[in-house]
């Protein structure tokens, strides 16, 4: 009887560790959290935005920043919106993390971006 | 003669407080219709120009609450000290958008409070000595820098008269999408343009300031309050002998 408590005992402390462990890869982007996951292309046709994002991107920040142009089809910020997963927690990883949407593509085409040395890298604060 | 000037300040705090109490009220009610606020689909105009009404009488000795929304509101708070880096010199170079400044006349002792931020110049120096164009100034009178293209030279802080513009010396771990944050770069007051391009029509210094002594608006506009208020009672420019033609404005220093 004592035996079989023990062994119950162990495997919920067991059970526990592993749920711990769990816990500690929490920041793991989870498949299909991202707004972008869910819908069929980007703004423009996945084609168009994969050999021309950055004149998008670029020419939206001259507007911005200097005509004070906010709407958010070619920003940064809604790029960020849409791309930027969730972990299982629900907190959102930074869309430049490694093998996440940015990283995978540029680090493929070895490209390095610096976007994200001042802007955000998760949603927030719009 | 001093009294002449006391009633003149006497009658000015009563209107201004009656004028702030009909402007907060329309505030209230943009506050609600922000959430659904447009963001700008075209470009800035010089039909507007921004500006504001500092009144220093006002301005309680001790009072930091608009520096304290200027920092949450623009991620300054977000900024931490390298590691390693020297507490004095922290605390000298670290972001500043809105600095509060004291000022005591020895003579007789009088203390006058008031916050010191980007005077958004009609001419200003730091757009003059900008070797990028990265300082410039939009149509609508706000004086902003383009990070993109700002190298981080620091001319502009050397000659901006008002100390306004700091320099960010480390990389930001943590910034909010509406105000990117760099190493490398300027930055100062950008009259909370983020708000502004998504149709709101205050400033969060404005906001904070429980003693309404701050008034904010459109100059070209002769209804806008700060108008309004800068026809009825006498105003300064800090530094008028530089013909900067500051948007912002002091009263009572």
């Amino acid at each position: 009887m004592t035996g079989k408590r023990s062994i119950t005992l162990l495997a919920i402390l067991v059970s526990g560790l592993f749920l711990g462990l769990g816990a500690a890869f929490a920041g793991e982007a989870v498949e299909g959290t991202a707004k972008a996951d869910k819908l069929e292309s980007c703004v423009e046709p996945t084609d168009v935005m994969r050999r021309r994002h950055f004149e998008f991107i670029k020419h939206q920040r001259d507007l911005t920043v200097h005509q004070g142009i906010r709407t958010s089809k070619h920003s940064l910020a809604g790029c960020v919106d849409c791309h930027a997963r969730k972990d299982a927690g629900g907190k959102p990883v930074p869309v430049n993390a490694e093998g996440q949407f940015c990283d995978s593509c540029h680090d493929y085409a070895a490209v390095h971006i610096d976007c994200f040395s001042c802007h955000s890298t998760v949603p927030g604060g719009k | 003669m001093s009294s002449v000037n006391d009633q003149g300040r006497r009658d000015f705090l009563k209107k201004t407080v009656a004028a702030t109490s009909v402007t907060v009220a329309p505030g209230v009610v943009l506050h609600t219709l922000q959430a659904q606020a447009e963001p700008r689909t075209t470009p800035v105009t010089d039909k507007v120009r921004w500006g504001m009404l500092i009144d220093t009488s006002k301005c309680a000795d001790g009072c930091t609450d608009c520096v304290e929304a200027c920092d949450r509101e623009n991620g300054i708070d977000l900024v931490n000290k390298p590691e390693g880096a020297d507490d004095a010199l922290w605390e000298r170079q670290r972001p500043h958008w809105i600095r509060h400044v004291k000022l005591r006349d020895n003579m007789t002792g009088r203390i006058t409070n008031l916050p010191l931020m980007c005077q958004h110049c009609e001419h200003p120096p730091c757009v003059d000595v900008c070797p990028t164009g990265a300082s410039f100034k939009r149509a609508d009178g706000i004086v902003m820098v383009d990070r993109h293209i700002c190298i981080g030279c620091r001319y502009c802080m050397m000659a901006c008269p008002y100390k306004a513009r700091s320099f960010i010396h480390a990389e930001v771990a943590e910034k909010l999408t509406r105000t990117p944050r760099g190493k490398g770069c300027v930055e100062s007051c950008n009259f909370c343009v983020h708000r502004l391009d998504n149709g709101q029509t205050t400033t969060a210094c404005q906001d904070a300031c429980k003693h309404q002594a701050i008034v904010f608006g459109d100059l070209n506009d002769p209804q806008s309050p700060v108008s309004k208020a800068l026809k009825q009672y006498p105003s300064v420019q800090i530094r008028d002998d530089l013909k900067l033609n500051t948007g912002v404005r002091y009263t009572n220093i």
